[in-house]
């Protein structure tokens, strides 16, 4: 029996305010243990929670570029549960009125573009921090305690991995387009739950889904739900059934494990929060959000193609991240061809990068800085071997491309005559090449290109120097 | 409504993380079901087109600018904390 | 001399000619304490070292500079949050916690000159009506120290009524102020939801909770309602309206006041002299010009179910943060998570707490949301818009307090739902979340009982009138209780 795949993720992603969702602790991530809270975040006898204007503002701006309808009257819930996180033994949340509904987004896999629906978006806090000690108790940390956060619940449309890493991928650049959250995956400001099912195809209804924790980055998404398809898979073709459980991904395995089985649904006895009062969303209000929400991911992608005439490819992998796509778009506006900006971002910085395990940001690379060395590969006065070097420079240490050129004398060598001196300097010492070449090996060619870019320190001229070593050749 | 059973009051009381007895149990059944119904009183009533009251005053949007102030000192965090290590709040573990 | 038969007026008067010292009559404060209170136990923490310097200070202090209330004692019921000073709420949930901030309501206290002197016992978590189920001790009703003083505020009132402090801090979730204030014979009163912050007030029912005052008289009851109103970013439910000078609406003049009188308010179970004494006070304020009519506010049978649905749902989430992690009473029993939080939560609530806790989570649990706690809300609805429509034809609403006076201690402790029945009459008015007073207007078996004035929404100062017209008039106010005489003079 075949079966069909059905994913549904739940992503929160904390909002980088200054202060809390309902208090005026600092929300910043790394602070020492316990210094970050005061005592709303700490749950304290007789404390009451205000909320912070900007959060609606910016929980507003990400259900719009997440096109969701906002709901005009929306108000919070507590959802009631005992943790040592958190503190109150109720978390305030959106339960039946949240600020966004009826979202979606477009995705693109194997170049097939596909819908995936956003049932809503909703805004609630942050829990405290557990670390288990490993001897008999946990210790909680509540910095974290009170940040704000929005839940982004998908519809159940996605049938692969590869379909929830592409939309994962793009809620990610969306939101990363807004400016309201840093959506670092590794800091948690971006997390990810996901639901798992399989049905027979053809079949109507869902099968009992598992929901998937621990996910710590795209990658152990798409392998967590890759090997829970086939866990479901095997327990189902043996005859089994599927329990309605919580399992986390196990990293150092790659599989997933059984955390607890739910009994029935969670009862969470959610009830309107009568310590606040709801909020009602105004067009005025509504339309000064909308109309801070900067040229979102798609409708650059668009652009590039249209006016920059790149690849849809090149253009969508350029626009994935913000940071990467506005530095590529002040590199051109420096002057920089378009296409040779999109290479070398996706190529050497793009490595550069992964290789370092660092951010854009992080680096001495300047768009002037790019754009100057891709003028001086365009006029000809280096050569692209020679811009790599440059380009260390560049990432590593910053300036002007102009300026290292000079300062280092890799300036290319395109003087006829004097490569041709090195020509028939290489080809007076290597007859043996010579023979070789005559007799049908081209790589002699390649050898002896070889010798005169060591001997030049690679500033030959290529395509100017191959020219000259053929016409040499043939003479001899 | 239904008669409240003991088993019932046990499930709503591991809800509400309370410990009780098999005949604090049968004690609570028996004190809930008088109160519930009483409440049954309610049902009198056609509240079909009735609005639900949360908030008896009519305000809405009551919002604080994002401004923050410092967090409190640790000492101040910890001083009613009756077990603490490292700065954290000692919590017996929690075992999945 | 005696203090404690002075309003705030007259001790002012007596600092300002030199007669007395803001730390005498601090000091007379705890004298009358320490002499009355073996019996009354209306106290539980203390705080006579800080007051007793801090009355020196303030004696130092310009006369210019001070208010009516400034460097007069004051006692804060034990559910309002007091930085340094152990607060319980009577809960041995939070014994010994030393809270590291103060209300809103206890900041204001200090700004008007007031000095502390002790938290009042309560029914632990405010839930109850007779001080029984507080942790520590049953306070006693001066008037007769075999009877309970009221609750929750049980101590507030038996406090003022046994002249140990002129004024005490209170809070009324469903009549916690209104019905001890007429069980002990002394005036309190509920504001409207909203006019005091709430920050600070260990919540019982979030919707439902107001601090207010209890005094022995109607103009030091508005005096010090003026002292603590006032809008607070703190308390998001807090109104951003105006206080008015509360005491300068005792003009004395209730000339066409047109009164409701609900025949609802005079049902079965109302005792005959409650309703008489109420029915002699309209009398009294026919002569001072007023007219009244019988009404009917329909839905009042039903405020006691919606209330306990609705307060105890809030209270089983309000009441979840008392787990014994960061603050409280912290099991010793315990080698799971889930042990720790129960055998805390167990052994650190009392009955009452637990039935309400069991009750709410139930009504708030999944399958019974919209038969228990939204049919609840959407009765509050109905209740608020009788007050609504009745408040269109009439200044204030008027019946009696409580059914009946003070019971005796430990008689209806078992029976929760008579002992829920003591509120019908206050409930409604939470609900609907208007002001209302509670002031004397008779005697019963040498117990009193309250008349209770009933006003529009941030109408604290109708209510005032009436009741300050009233007391002008009658001198139930006048009369101290047994224990009064017991004091060290």
């Amino acid at each position: 029996m075949n079966f069909e795949t059905i994913i549904g993720l739940e992503v929160h992603v904390e909002l980088k305010t200054e202060s809390k969702m309902f208090s005026p602790a600092p929300a910043h991530f790394g602070a020492e243990p316990n210094t970050n809270t005061n005592v709303i975040d700490l749950g304290y006898p007789g404390v009451l929670p205000v909320v912070n204007k900007r959060a609606v503002d910016w929980a507003m701006k990400a259900a719009l570029a997440l096109n969701c309808e906002i709901n005009r009257h929306t108000k919070f819930d507590r959802k009631n549960y005992f943790y040592p996180d958190n503190p109150k033994a109720y978390q305030i949340s959106q339960f039946d009125e949240p600020i966004g509904e009826h979202g979606w987004v477009e995705i693109e896999v194997h170049g097939k573009k596909k819908r995936i629906g956003i049932t809503r978006l909703h805004m609630e806090e942050d829990a405290g921090k557990l670390t288990h000690t490993g001897n008999g108790h946990s210790l909680v940390d509540f910095n974290r305690q009170g940040t704000p956060l929005i839940e982004i619940v998908s519809e159940p449309d996605i049938r692969t991995a590869d379909e929830a890493y592409a939309y994962l991928e793009k809620i990610k650049a969306i939101i990363q387009y807004t400016g309201v959250s840093d959506v670092r995956m590794e800091e948690g400001s971006l997390r990810c739950d996901a639901n798992i099912s399989l049905r027979p195809y053809g079949q109507e209804e869902f099968g009992t889904k598992t929901e998937l924790k621990n996910l710590n980055s795209f990658n152990f998404v798409r392998k967590g739900i890759e090997h829970e398809e086939i866990r479901q898979e095997q327990v189902l073709l043996s005859g089994g059934i599927i329990q309605q459980e919580t399992r986390r991904y196990d990293e150092s395995t790659g599989k997933t494990v059984l955390m607890r089985i739910k009994e029935g649904s969670d009862d969470y006895r959610y009830f309107p929060e009568p310590d606040l009062v709801d909020i009602i969303i105004d067009d005025a209000w509504l339309e000064r959000v909308r109309a801070e929400i900067p040229e979102l991911p798609d409708a650059r992608k668009a652009r590039y193609v249209s006016e920059l005439g790149l690849s849809p490819y090149d253009a969508m992998v350029l626009t994935l991240a913000k940071p990467i796509s506005d530095f590529f778009e002040a590199t051109v506006a420096a002057g920089a061809d378009a296409k040779l900006a999109s290479n070398w971002l996706m190529g050497e910085v793009s490595a550069y990068l992964n290789a370092e395990q660092k951010e854009l940001s992080d680096t001495k690379l300047e768009p002037a800085g790019l754009a100057g060395m891709i003028k001086l590969i365009s006029d000809g006065t280096i050569s692209s071997k020679i811009a790599k070097k440059v380009f260390k420079e560049l990432i590593e240490k910053g300036g002007d491309a102009n300026n290292i050129v000079k300062a280092k004398g890799l300036v290319q060598i395109s003087d006829e005559g004097t490569l041709r001196e090195y020509v028939t300097a290489s080809l007076d010492n290597n007859p043996q090449s010579i023979e070789d070449f005559k007799n049908g090996k081209d790589r002699a060619i390649g050898f002896l290109v070889g010798q005169i870019m060591k001997q030049t320190k690679g500033q030959a001229n290529p395509p100017l120097l191959n020219k000259i070593l053929l016409e040499e050749i043939a003479k001899r | 409504m239904a008669k409240m059973t003991k088993e019932e009051v046990i499930e709503v009381a591991h809800l509400a993380r309370l410990a009780i007895t098999d005949e604090e149990a049968v004690h609570f059944a028996d004190q809930l079901e008088a109160i519930t119904n009483a409440m049954e009183l309610l049902n009198e009533l056609d509240t079909e087109n009735v609005e639900p009251t949360t908030h008896v005053l009519e305000m809405v949007n009551v919002l604080r600018e994002d401004k923050s102030v410092p967090g409190l000192d640790r000492e101040l965090v910890l001083k009613n904390v009756k077990e603490h290590e490292a700065g954290q709040v000692k919590v017996p573990t929690i075992l999945e | 001399m005696t203090f404690a038969d002075k309003t705030a007026a007259q001790m002012q008067e007596l600092i300002h000619t030199e007669q007395t010292t803001i730390a005498e009559v601090t000091k007379q404060a705890f004298d009358r304490i320490e002499a009355l209170d073996p019996k009354v136990d209306a106290f539980l923490a203390m705080n006579k070292e800080q007051a007793t310097q801090q009355a020196e200070e303030m004696d130092k202090v310009p006369f210019a500079e001070r208010g009516p209330l400034f460097g007069l004692p004051i006692g804060v019921k034990d559910n309002i949050v007091t930085e340094g000073l152990e607060t319980t709420a009577s809960s041995r949930i939070l014994e010994g916690f030393n809270p590291i901030y103060n209300a809103t309501v206890v900041e204001k206290l200090k700004a008007a000159g007031m000095i502390t002197v002790g938290k009042l016992n309560m029914d632990e978590f405010a839930m109850g009506s007779s001080n029984e189920n507080s942790y520590y001790k049953k306070t006693k009703n001066p008037w007769n120290l075999e009877t309970v003083p009221g609750g929750s505020s049980g101590g507030s009132a038996a406090a003022v009524a046994a002249g140990e402090v002129p004024f005490t801090l209170g809070s009324d979730t469903g009549g916690s102020i209104r019905q001890p204030a007429s069980f002990c014979g002394v005036v309190g009163m509920k504001p409207t939801y909203g006019r005091v912050s709430r920050f600070g007030l260990i919540a019982f029912a979030s919707s439902l909770d107001q601090i207010g005052p209890v005094t022995r008289t109607v103009k030091d009851n508005a005096l010090l309602l003026e002292a603590i109103s006032g809008h607070d970013e703190r308390d998001s439910t807090s109104a951003d309206i105006e206080v008015p000078n509360f005491a300068e609406a005792l003009t004395g003049d209730i000339q066409g006041l047109r009164i409701g009188v609900p025949k609802e308010y005079f049902a079965e179970g109302v005792g005959e002299a409650a309703k008489q004494a109420v029915r002699d006070a309209l009398q009294v304020l026919e002569e001072k010009g007023a007219t009244w009519e019988e009404i009917s506010l329909p839905h009042s049978k039903y405020a006691l179910a919606t209330y306990y649905l609705l307060a105890s749902s809030e209270a089983s989430s309000n009441l979840s943060r008392f787990d014994g992690i960061r603050y409280g009473y912290r099991t010793q029993k315990a080698g799971s998570l889930l042990e720790f939080y129960m055998n805390t939560r167990s052994e650190g609530f009392g009955d009452e707490v637990k039935r309400r806790i069991m009750l709410g989570t139930y009504a708030l649990s999944s399958g019974y949301y919209d038969a228990y706690y939204k049919k609840a809300q959407k009765v509050r609805t109905l209740i608020k818009q009788d007050f609504d429509k009745a408040f269109e034809e009439y200044d204030v609403i008027i019946g009696p307090t409580t059914p009946t006076p003070a019971f005796k201690i430990g008689e209806i402790i078992d029976d929760p739902l008579t002992m829920y029945a003591n509120d019908i009459l206050t409930i409604p008015v939470n609900l609907a979340g208007v002001p209302a007073i509670s002031v004397p207007c008779g005697f019963e078996n040498g117990l009193p009982l309250g008349l209770q004035i009933i006003g529009k929404y941030f109408d604290e100062e109708t209510v005032y009138r009436v009741a300050d017209v009233f007391e002008q008039a009658t001198d139930f106010h006048k009369k101290t209780p047994q224990t009064w005489e017991g004091a060290a003079q």
